[in-house]
């Protein structure tokens, strides 16, 4: 299969041209710009297939979306921090509808002030929307997620967000291995979940409901997001025979017997494998889906690790109550048999996670080990 | 041409809907559905519709309803045609219905965006001048000398209402018409011809509200033979945002005062406000009649 030298955003771009999507809705912001202008390059030599328009805004584009979705149509768009903020209401209101809709959103901070850097604050605000999240760590990972994600939201009815750090993934040169377009319609073939709209058949589709009906779509909402974990396994399974690579909710990287294991979303945990070898005793789990979240499967390798501690890195922070990965990962081991004590690096604003900080904070001058109280160190503050 | 002639025989509208008695947005859709016939897709924004359409799953209209965030009404219509074409479905009319708060104030970028991209769809604007779903609200639809209960006396309105028609003129779509509830003929006409229309058609129907604008709920087609009688709401239609086109043209312009009078919305105007009002629905009278076939609109 043919190896490229792209970025994580053009191999988000390719990703959607291979799967044969309808409709690209493309408004742009910094860092996703790329993967737009990919989009459009793909358009205007008439090797996208499906329909490209540009939108006025975020809001439009996603709103866009939503209305082809309806009609049956696989539609992609893509954004990033406020961008992705300024959509929250038809983030809700897609998720509501079912419309398996993908996202790709580059991770970036919010303002004020301005910053471009990657703080996963933008996607981890809408967690609590209905939308599936699956982060990715590298250039390959955002290639072969967003065509499973199309398959995955087809088939559960969920809208997908595929979710990457700006500039560490987005415009870092990888190899990618970007299978051909026949190759990948093995695995994904056209559209066919049903259409909403259907010309002909008078439907209020949407409509003003009581709160007992309401209660039981959320529900069904629920119901679906337990169904993503045997979904995504099916889809792995097919996508590893076909590709060889498979990414399971949960990457667990030297895990047995460590003593400390670390906890992370996106590209932190390509600095964290890059280093393991040299760390003794350490272990990492990746969460490669934060919705729905993982928390049976981390809870499980935690207790079958024996780990003395657990250190979350989190790219983000909930003023006020803390990083926001560490938070869920404590309700994920609420009550597990001598469960460790869970240990927070925040690196809100973006900051990067380097080799050297990592050996200050393992070498256990940072965080006490073996029951002491949780705490929380600033990346900032480490240098 | 008469309602005979336009009537697809098609009625979209069930009868036992929830609008208000004496409802004009009731009554404009059920006139303009016939005229376009069951091969369409209702998207409905916030308004009084969304309420006038029924709680899934009981619907008020024999086509689908696809509700939409009230922002995003012309963006979702785009995309609910552009995804039927990519299903192979050309012919079914996609129809936006929006109140003036879902065109005027919070609809009004997406509406600009898919007029500027000529998105192909027909957005229908029925302007009951206030948000009227949550209780008569100020809009920007709202007129001058009108009072609210976000505007209550002894305030009054002291902005004039905003243009959309030139504002829409201005993006060049291939159709843009005004029309209204006491004129039936000439509003289904223009639904038929917008039908045949490929690109953004746009409408501006004004909608009287009993309720809202204090009046008795028998005086809905009164209320809007008068505004149109009194040149407050000319009748016209604009091709490709240049060639304007009067529609209907009052034998003789009915004052200004026996419409306000009818109306407890506008009961804090003073002598100076009626007079204020005349002069400026006469000055966009007189500049309307000097559009001529090509002329610049306005």
């Amino acid at each position: 299969m043919p190896v490229e030298m792209i970025t994580g955003s053009q191999a988000a771009a390719t990703a959607v041209q291979r799967a044969g999507v309808d409709l690209v809705v493309a408004y742009p912001i910094t860092p996703q710009t790329a993967i737009v202008e990919t989009l459009a390059e793909y358009w205007a030599r008439g090797e996208l297939g499906g329909e490209y328009v540009n939108a006025e805004s975020e809001y439009a584009s996603l709103a866009y979306c939503s209305g082809a979705a309806s009609a049956g149509a696989r539609t992609f768009t893509a954004t990033s921090s406020h961008g992705l903020a300024y959509m929250h209401e038809m983030i809700h209101w897609c998720a509501g509808a079912r419309h398996p809709i993908v996202l790709a959103n580059v991770n970036r901070a919010m303002g004020a002030p301005w910053c471009l850097e990657p703080d996963q604050i933008d996607s981890l605000s809408q967690r609590d929307t209905g939308w599936i999240q699956l982060y990715c760590a590298n250039a390959q990972e955002v290639f072969d997620t967003i065509l499973q994600a199309f398959a995955l939201a087809e088939s559960v009815l969920l809208p997908c967000m595929v979710v990457f750090d700006g500039f560490y993934v987005s415009h870092t040169y990888e190899a990618v291995d970007i299978p051909p377009r026949d190759t990948v319609a093995r695995f994904l073939g056209p559209s066919c979940f049903a259409a909403q709209v259907d010309p002909g058949r008078p439907a209020n589709l949407h409509g003003l409901i009581g709160a007992e009906a309401q209660s039981r779509l959320v529900l069904s909402r629920h119901r679906a997001m337990e169904r993503v974990w045997e979904t995504l396994r099916e889809i792995n399974d097919r996508f590893a025979a076909l590709f060889g690579r498979s990414y399971p909710a949960v990457e667990g990287v030297a895990c047995e017997g460590a003593k400390t294991l670390l906890v992370t979303a996106g590209s932190c945990a390509e600095t964290i494998k890059s280093v393991l070898p040299a760390l003794d005793g350490t272990g990492l789990l990746r969460l490669k889906a934060v919705r729905p979240f993982p928390a049976r499967e981390l809870r499980t390798r935690v207790e079958a690790s024996g780990a003395e501690t657990v250190i979350v890195v989190d790219r983000n922070c909930s003023p006020g109550l803390g990083g926001i990965l560490a938070q869920e990962v404590k309700a994920a081991l609420y009550g597990a048999a001598a469960a460790p004590p869970v240990q927070n690096l925040i690196l809100a604003g973006g900051v990067d996670l380097t080799p050297w900080m990592l050996k200050r904070i393992l070498d256990g001058s940072l965080f006490t080990g073996g029951g002491g109280p949780d705490r929380e160190v600033w990346g900032v503050d480490l240098a | 041409m008469n309602l005979r002639e336009t009537d697809s025989g098609a009625e979209i509208l069930y009868s036992g809907h929830s609008a208000c008695p004496g409802c004009g947005a009731a009554l404009a859709v059920r006139y303009f559905s016939r005229a376009l016939g069951p091969d369409i897709v209702m998207v409905i924004t916030a308004c009084c519709w969304s309420i006038i359409a029924g709680g899934p799953p009981l619907t008020t209209l024999k086509c689908p309803i696809l509700h939409c965030p009230f922002p995003s009404a012309a963006s979702v219509g785009s995309g609910v045609k552009r995804g039927l074409e990519q299903k192979g479905n050309r012919d079914t009319t996609v129809v936006v219905l929006a109140g003036d708060g879902g065109t005027f104030d919070i609809g009004l970028q997406a509406l600009s965006g898919a007029a500027q991209r000529n998105e192909d769809f027909i957005f229908v604007c029925y302007d009951n001048e206030a948000y009227m779903n949550t209780g008569m609200q100020t809009s920007s639809a709202t007129p001058y000398g009108c009072h609210t209960n976000t505007l209550p006396l002894p305030r009054t309105k002291e902005r004039q209402k905003k243009e959309i028609m030139r504002i829409m003129a201005a993006h060049g779509i291939p159709y843009a018409a005004t029309a209204t509830v006491a004129f039936p003929d000439d509003l289904a006409q223009k639904f038929v011809k917008a039908r045949g229309i490929k690109g953004f058609r746009f409408f501006h129907l004004l909608i009287p509200c009993p309720p809202g604008w204090g009046a008795e709920s028998d005086e809905t087609i009164r209320l809007s033979r008068l505004a149109v009688e009194s040149c407050l709401f000319p009748l016209y239609e604009i091709r490709d945002g240049i060639t304007v086109e009067l529609t209907y043209r009052p034998p003789q312009k009915a004052p200004l005062e026996e419409y306000l009078a009818l109306q407890r919305r506008f009961s804090g105007l003073e002598r100076w406000q009626v007079e204020a009002l005349q002069h400026s629905v006469d000055r966009d009278w007189e500049r309307l009649l000097q559009q001529g076939e090509g002329a610049a609109p306005f």
